[in-house]
This record gives structure tokens, C-alpha cells and sequence, in this order.
């Protein structure tokens, strides 16, 4: 069963935004967003806020639900529960914007429930640094040659290539399947970076990575 | 008078509520202005109006009347009250088993406060609804431990709420927007636990009016 994502927000434009974010980094993860009172108005509806949960589930999906701020919460959690105890539906206490776009890229990669939640709480924490690789791993020095460098939707297509292999997989210490973390690097064009794998799948996972970088990210 | 509370009470309840928010909806207006952003009045209204007209027969019983008053404050209060009165009657509503007794009552409303708690993360003396619905939950278990009958231990948690409404006037906010005036929400009695000890009072009027 695949994650999909319900955006709450006061306003009905943050609440879309945030769906195109996160929709451009993850794409197939199913983002409802609801956002504004019924009639237009700055506030949150429970019902569209219930009609979104009830949507994900009637299509098979398991929900995470982010808000942004004060009464959107309160409205998400009244919501959750109307629902059974043990329906899967989740209300994270996350950032709304990073925790949308952490849950995605998880929910995109095929990360359970509680995973996704993780991944969207913790993107309120420092990024996951895991320091020096193993002397185990597999490394390779790569250099950006696109013109954006290791940006959202870089970091995305590589995080989303990163978690396909049985590896742990880190670029510069970071966590290689956390977009956030990818992102915290600031890896502009022209920077190198040092890529390490461990895990039965290292070698390929690094071919694969490889290819995708020098390509400027126009593969894979 | 009887001893049980069915849907019958919970019916002439959510009117009496709905008739107290209309006739009060310029004094809630005003506490909220002076302290919110003056729309609670107007919310309160247009809640239990909506609550009334969703209550058609048949009604089923008390825990079926309660969910559906849940699910009508959270579609239309809005804001932080619809969330707020909507977890209180939807916990209500789980907490009622068949016709109510003076037990049944004090159960029922202790409910209600863990859901306002829960929601709202308040806490006793922040100048919120907690600040009635407590001392009620609190007057409500002591009449019915001492065996009362429902009319009675609904017309202590009333009065109960209402001095808890009025003991809001000295207190200083710490949550919800009335906290972004600090200090100078004191002096204000909170609109939130206004509300509720009205609805509380509705529900005492409408346990006393059965045969």
C-alpha cells in the first residue's frame, strides 16, 4: 500500500503550492491539497480536510496528513479522529514545506507509513549527517556538471535512485535517500563530492549514481 | 422526574444550545473582540443552528445524537472551536452507553474534557474553555458519586462552568490567539469557557424540563 500525502493549510493557494512542490520531486505520490474555508476564505475546512483522508483510503493508500499552523492542526487531528484507532492515517508534527517534500520523496520510494511520518518530522532536525564512510565502503569522487547542482529535484532524482539498492549509500556523510540532507550539502555546479556504498548492492548503486550525475541528471 | 437521559434530552439539549448561541451572539461577539478575532459569536451561532437542523428523527440514541452533533460543529464552527467542540462531543459520544444516569452524566462530560485537553493542550488557569468544562467534569463526579440524579449533577457542572467562565476575567492567556495579547488580556472573561457554560446550562434546563 503506497503513502499519499493530505496538505492542510489556512490558505487554499499555500496548500496547492506545496502539492506542486512536492508533486515535481516525487512524481506518482498521490497529494491532495486542502486548503481555505469552503467558501474561499482563509481558515480550514474539516470537511475537505475529511473528504481528502477519506479519498487517499477509498483508493487504497495509507495517510499522512501535514498542516501548517495553530487551528489547520487542531482541524487535521479532529479529522484523524473520526476515523478508527487503527486506520492508517497519521497526522505528522512536521514543517509544513520541508515536511511535505521529506514525505514525499519517502512516500515515492515506496517507504511505509511510519517511515514517511519519520521522514517528515525529522526534516525539523539537523539533516542526517552519518560522518565519514565505513573503510569498507565502495567511494567515488563525482562532480556536478549540471547547472544546478544538487538542488531539490536533483537531490530528489538522487535519493530516489539511492534507496532502489540494497546499500547504504551516503554522499559527503550524508544520508544518499534523504533529499533534505542531499540538499543541506549545497552542492553547486562544478562541486565534487564524494559518493560511498556498503551493502551488497554497492557497486551497482554507484554505477548507477554515476551515470546519473554525469549526465547532468538527465537519466535514470 | 426521570432518572435516565435519553435522546429525547439530547435533542431538547442541542436546541436550548442553539437557541443560548443565538440569543448570545453579540456578548460572545464581544468577549471575543476583545481578546480573539471577534468571530466566535457568529461560529457558535451558525454551529448549533446547523447541529439542529442536521437532528432529524429518527434519532437513535444519545451516542448517535452526540456523534452527529460532532460532526456538524467541526463542518461549520471553524477555526479552533469547531475542532475543539467537535472532539468534545465526538469523545462524548463514545463515552455514552444506552440512557444516561447521574454517573453516566459525570462520565460523559469527563470525556469531553480529555478531548478538549487533547486537542487544545490546555491547561487549567490559561484563560480557555478548560477553565469551565474542568470544574464541571469535577462538580459533576462529586454529585454523581454521592449518588444524584442526571438533572442534578448537569445543574452542578453548570454552575460549576459558570463561576469557572466568570474566574477567567483575572486570567492572563497563554494559548490560542488571546496569548498574543499577554497581559492585556486580563480583565476579559474568555469566550471559549463562556460558550461552554452556556451549553452546559442548556443541557442542566433541558434534564429539569423532562416529565
Amino acid at each position: 500500500m503506497t503513502v499519499g500525502l493530505v496538505i492542510v493549510s489556512h490558505s487554499a493557494k499555500l496548500a496547492e503550492g506545496v502539492v506542486e512542490v512536492a508533486g515535481q520531486m516525487a512524481a506518482g505520490v498521490p497529494l491532495r491539497a486542502a486548503g481555505g474555508t469552503g467558501d474561499g476564505g482563509i481558515g480550514t475546512s474539516f470537511d475537505a480536510v475529511l473528504a481528502a483522508i477519506t479519498g487517499l483510503l477509498a483508493g487504497g493508500h495509507e495517510v499522512v496528513v501535514l498542516t501548517d499552523l495553530g487551528s489547520a492542526t487542531m482541524t487535521a487531528q479532529a479529522a484523524r479522529e473520526m476515523f478508527d484507532a487503527d486506520a492508517p492515517v497519521r497526522v505528522a508534527d512536521a514543517p509544513l514545506v520541508e515536511g511535505a517534500v521529506a514525505a514525499a520523496v519517502a512516500a515515492r520510494i515506496g517507504r511505509g507509513l511510519d517511515a514517511v511520518v519519520r521522514a517528515a518530522e525529522d526534516a525539523a532536525r539537523a539533516p542526517d549527517v552519518r560522518g565519514p564512510a565505513p573503510s569498507s565502503a565502495l567511494t567515488r569522487v563525482l562532480t556536478l556538471v549540471n547547472d544546478v547542482g544538487l538542488h531539490a529535484r536533483p537531490a530528489a532524482r538522487l535519493a530516489n535512485l539511492a534507496a532502489e539498492f540494497d546499500a547504504t549509500i551516503t554522499v559527503d556523510g550524508a544520508d544518499a535517500t534523504s533529499v533534505l540532507s542531499l540538499m543541506s550539502l549545497d552542492l553547486g555546479r562544478g562541486a565534487q563530492f564524494e559518493l560511498a556504498a556498503e551493502g551488497p548492492q554497492a557497486a551497482m548503486a554507484l554505477d548507477a549514481m554515476e551515470r546519473l550525475v554525469t549526465s547532468g541528471f538527465t537519466i535514470g | 422526574m426521570t432518572t435516565t437521559l435519553g435522546a429525547a434530552w439530547a435533542l431538547d439539549w442541542m436546541r436550548r444550545a442553539q437557541r443560548a448561541m443565538s440569543e448570545n451572539r453579540i456578548d460572545l461577539i464581544e468577549l471575543d473582540r476583545a481578546i480573539g478575532d471577534g468571530d466566535h459569536g457568529e461560529n457558535m451561532d451558525r454551529g448549533f443552528t446547523a447541529v439542529v437542523a442536521r437532528l432529524e428523527p429518527p434519532l437513535g440514541d444519545v451516542a448517535e445524537v452526540l456523534r452527529t452533533v460532532a460532526a456538524a460543529l467541526m463542518s461549520t464552527v471553524g477555526g479552533a472551536a469547531g475542532p475543539l467542540y467537535g472532539t468534545a462531543f465526538l469523545r462524548a459520544s463514545k463515552a455514552a452507553t444506552g440512557e444516561l444516569d447521574g454517573v453516566g452524566v459525570a462520565d460523559v462530560l469527563a470525556a469531553a474534557l480529555e478531548g478538549i485537553v487533547a486537542r487544545g493542550r490546555a491547561t487549567v488557569g490559561e484563560k480557555t474553555m478548560v477553565d469551565a468544562w474542568s470544574p464541571a467534569a469535577l462538580a459533576a463526579r462529586g454529585l454523581a458519586e454521592g449518588g444524584a440524579a442526571p438533572a442534578g449533577v448537569l445543574r452542578a457542572a453548570a454552575a460549576a462552568a459558570a463561576a469557572g467562565a466568570r474566574a477567567t476575567e483575572s486570567m492572563l492567556a497563554t494559548k490560542g490567539r488571546a496569548s498574543y495579547l499577554g497581559e492585556r488580556s486580563a480583565g476579559h472573561r474568555d469566550p471559549g469557557a463562556q460558550s461552554s457554560a452556556l451549553l452546559l446550562a442548556a443541557a442542566a434546563d433541558a434534564a429539569e424540563a423532562l416529565p
